[in-house]
């Protein structure tokens, strides 16, 4: 009988980089800082580390475990790099969360990272198998999400200008957030009307309901719940860690309505019930979920039944998951303003999550938070993987 | 009786007027104003595309497994080794028993091959063989070909049975007249002087060929209903006619000022548009132009009005948009070299293991119906996407390129590359069940709404470096 990860690993330490369009900088520099932050976040040394899971998705940091391995000078240690899209992140604390609890090491180490600007172009770049390429559209990630806008507003009875307000209302507070963090990628507050009328990038979505496509890498130390007092006095305790890869059905199944993501849903209802939580809306104390666009901020309060069906409009537009609200969502800016190098975004919710629960938050510290969770997801809503996890003290 | 039993045509989308053309690159050739305007192929159109929707038109209501040969005429095709007509009898679903043959190198061609097609089912070794024109062919920038040529298509089913135009006979004439050519390598066609073209070729090939059939059968012209040959120039045109014998009215609109001269299609769409109008007991003749001409006379039959609706001509002229600019014309056609930005240069892979693998899946959008529980679905599986179902490897084969459906969701790219911004995409349920994301063609962005109704076209899908992949797209179902 699976008995689930609550209060069974702990994280001890944890890095994160600057976010942003970091010309000057390598992956492995980017590797590299966030290594040295999390390793003195933890007080212990290389020797400590048993074993490592690396996440990157990108071909650009090179591909297998040897790149993480080379770059810190591991000591032929086990690494293993995981990939699941923008969730490989959570993935890689996933599998050192089940490696510790299974006692097959005492210290793991996580590190995720994603040099997008040496694409060479905006956005990101194309992931699909010529098996696919023959005959899919050539879709982009704003468009793919773009298509959940258009069946949330069909679907909820949302003209055009209402759901381009409510999605904007989310863009606004991103920025509100972001610019208080000294590493996000974009730290300006932007007006609504700015929000609304911004250039179309895919119908719906405008500019400003996409996140920044950024360089950075975020890391963490992991060990069993029974040890984590011996490193420091204000570990966080992993409640759950759980993940949702979709079946089909949502792509080619017609009673899917694409106004929300079953992944989501399933992902956020296993975690609960790993973590013993009742009424999510009231016991989680903050959550860092994937906002790669507005869309999906908004859709994914109500996978995570933090606000009911076709309701979000109203808990987004009264402030609900404001910095100040019953709430708050995306205390650091998110995906949108602290920026998404797609394999560190899990671990730079994680950070959030762990300085807000240590009261290290800066000047977005939350008053006395019980409860974070995060939400990551991969892919698009159809055909995506999302890990949720929820931490506490 | 051998003839003609079904009938379909493509024209594209987009025309252009040709006084845009002749605003933007007039100075090249002052006097080079021709009247009306012309078809455009899309920038995921060529001569192959629009054969296959020719056919889709053609085929509507034809059980497909019957069709034992595919003839396919056109001087633009796009591969010079593999066959074209390969290509369009997978992409039509066409048994790989069934003969295919590309006719090619003259814009007489498409008269050619439909005689062919008769011959062969004539003698028996055929019983029903689908015969496609289609031409996509450029003149090179501010030539009078440029403004000639029009983009279109033109399909007939040939056979035996339920005739609704009986092939007659034909009388056909071959010079080796060099008005145009074009020689391997090169893109654009290279014309004669045009006075020769129209005095020495175009006025005496096509009457030679017509008053060569009448005499043959012994016709007057007023035995005839309709006569159909193509349009270079539209005064010569109607001079021919007269002086063949026959009034304006018996002589069928040549489409220049609306379509363009579509090469091998060219005659066969006139025909396909006089078919539209035919009574039973109507004589009609085709003749086609090109290093000589082919007449043919045909008698319509009662059986003509059994013939179920098809778009034909005169739906596929009825939907049209302006292209408002001469540089659109020559970003589809690729005149012009635009910016590609990165994105558009990220080239597929040339996977040839994967497009014969998944030739059916790719070219002919044949996705899996469930024997358990009937799902249709598409691409194909083999584990049932039903959550109530499941079943393993229960499938058979089901073709989603002829069904409609409904638009679900949609939106318009500007990140992905296109040609043409914004890229267009979104998922289509079909009517009978399935859903897939497709791209989307012909139309504009604001015509797209929730649960409009959509139907499939063929269309060129991705290029490659020396290669060209071809797929399935959808459309608003217009008009």
């Amino acid at each position: 009988m699976a008995e689930g990860i609550k209060d069974k690993v702990a994280i001890i330490g944890m890095g994160c980089t600057r976010f942003g369009e970091l010309w000057d900088m390598s992956g492995p520099d980017l590797m590299i800082d966030a290594y040295k932050e999390c390793m003195e976040d933890a007080g212990i040394e290389k020797k400590d580390i048993d074993a490592a899971w690396w996440s990157a998705l990108y071909p650009m940091q090179g591909l297998s475990a040897i790149q993480l391995s080379q770059t810190l000078k591991l000591p032929y240690i086990p690494v293993t790099h995981v990939e699941n899209l923008c969730a490989s992140a959570t993935e890689a604390i996933r599998g050192a969360a089940y490696a510790l609890a299974s006692r097959c090491c005492d210290i793991a180490l996580c590190v995720g990272v994603e040099k997008l600007k040496d694409v060479g172009y905006g956005g990101l770049p194309d992931l699909r198998p010529p098996q696919e390429q023959y005959w899919a559209p050539n879709a982009s990630g704003p468009g793919t999400y773009a298509m959940m806008a258009t069946r949330y507003f069909a679907t909820y009875g949302l003209s055009p200008d209402e759901g381009k307000r409510m999605i904007a209302r989310v863009t606004w507070k991103s920025h509100q957030n972001g610019a208080r963090h000294p590493k996000a990628h974009l730290k300006k507050a932007v007006d609504l009307d700015a929000i609304i009328n911004a250039p179309i990038i895919a119908w719906p979505l405008g500019l400003f309901d996409c996140c920044g496509v950024s360089d950075g890498a975020a890391a963490a130390i992991v060990v069993r719940a029974e040890d984590a007092k011996k490193f420091r006095k204000d570990p966080v305790y992993i409640k759950s860690l759980q993940i949702a890869a979709a079946s089909g059905e949502d792509m080619w199944y017609t009673d899917y309505d694409y106004a929300h993501a079953e992944t989501g849903y399933r992902a956020g209802q296993r975690a609960y019930k790993e973590a013993g939580i009742k009424d999510p809306r009231k016991e989680i104390s903050m959550a860092e979920v994937h906002d790669c666009f507005s869309i999906t901020e908004a859709v994914t309060m109500e996978d995570l039944q933090f606000s009911p069906r076709g309701k979000v409009r109203g808990d987004i537009e009264s402030g609900f998951f404001d910095l100040n609200g019953g709430l708050p969502v995306n205390t650091d800016g998110g995906l949108k303003c602290f920026g998404h190098p797609v394999g560190a975004s899990g671990i730079r919710m994680t950070y959030e999550v762990y300085k807000q629960l240590q009261g290290k938050a800066g000047d977005r510290q939350l008053k006395d938070p019980k409860l974070g969770l995060t939400h990551n997801m991969g892919g698009y809503p159809p055909w995506s993987v999302v890990a949720v996890s929820i931490m506490g003290l | 009786m051998v003839g003609i039993t079904s009938y379909g045509a493509y024209i594209p989308w987009h025309r252009i007027n040709r006084m845009t053309i002749y605003m933007s690159i007039g100075f090249v050739n002052p006097a080079a104003i021709m009247p009306g305007e012309k078809a455009v192929a899309n920038y995921d159109e060529d001569s192959l595309t629009m054969a296959v929707n020719a056919g889709m038109d053609c085929l509507s209501n034809v059980d497909r497994s019957k069709i034992d040969g595919t003839y396919v005429a056109t001087t633009t095709g796009p591969f010079k080794e593999r066959q074209n007509a390969g290509i369009i009898a997978t992409a039509l679903d066409i048994k790989p028993e069934a003969r295919t043959a590309d006719f090619t190198s003259s814009v007489k061609a498409g008269t050619t091959a439909l005689l062919s097609a008769y011959d062969a089912v004539k003698a028996g070794t055929s019983k029903n063989i689908l015969v496609l024109s289609s031409d996509c062919r450029l003149g090179p920038a501010g030539s009078y070909q440029e403004e000639m040529y029009g983009d279109g298509a033109a399909a007939f089913l040939i056979g035996k049975n339920n005739v609704i135009a009986e092939v007659i006979g034909n009388h056909s004439i071959s010079y080796d007249f060099i008005d145009h050519w074009r020689i391997e390598g090169e893109r654009f066609n290279r014309t004669g002087e045009d006075r020769f073209t129209r005095d020495e070729g175009f006025s005496h090939f096509i009457p030679e060929a017509i008053s060569g059939l009448m005499k043959k059968y012994k016709l007057n012209p007023q035995d005839i209903s309709k006569v159909c040959y193509p349009c270079l120039y539209p005064r010569p045109h109607a001079k021919m006619g007269q002086e063949l014998g026959f009034q304006p009215n018996q002589i069928q609109d040549h489409m220049f000022t609306t379509v363009g001269f579509t090469g091998t299609a060219g005659p066969l769409m006139i025909l396909t548009a006089a078919l539209e109008d035919a009574k039973p007991g109507d004589k009609i003749i085709v003749a086609s132009h090109g290093n000589g001409s082919d007449a043919i006379l045909l008698e319509v039959t009662p059986e003509i009005v059994k013939l179920g609706s098809r778009k034909g001509i005169k739906k596929n002229l009825a939907n049209r948009k302006d292209l408002s600019s001469y540089n659109l014309l020559v970003t589809f056609n690729k005149v012009l070299t635009i910016d590609v930005a990165g994105r558009g240069e990220e080239f597929f892979r040339t996977s040839t293991t994967i497009l014969w693998r998944d030739r059916k899946k790719l070219l002919g959008l044949i996705g899996t119906k469930c024997k358990k529980c009937k799902t249709p679905q598409w691409p194909p599986q083999r584990v049932c996407i039903n959550p109530k179902c499941g079943a393993i490897d229960q499938m058979e084969e089901y073709r989603f390129s002829d069904r409609p459906g409904k638009l679900f969701t949609y939106t318009g790219d500007m990140l992905a590359f296109s040609p043409t911004p914004p890229e267009m995409y979104g998922m289509i349920d079909f009517d009978g069940g399935g859903r897939a994301l497709f791209n989307i063609t012909d139309c504009n962005l604001d015509d797209l709404k929730v649960n409009m109704p959509m139907e499939m076209t063929f269309r060129k899908r991705w290029e490659a470096p020396g290669f060209v992949g071809y797929g399935w797209k959808g459309t608003p179902i217009k008009g």
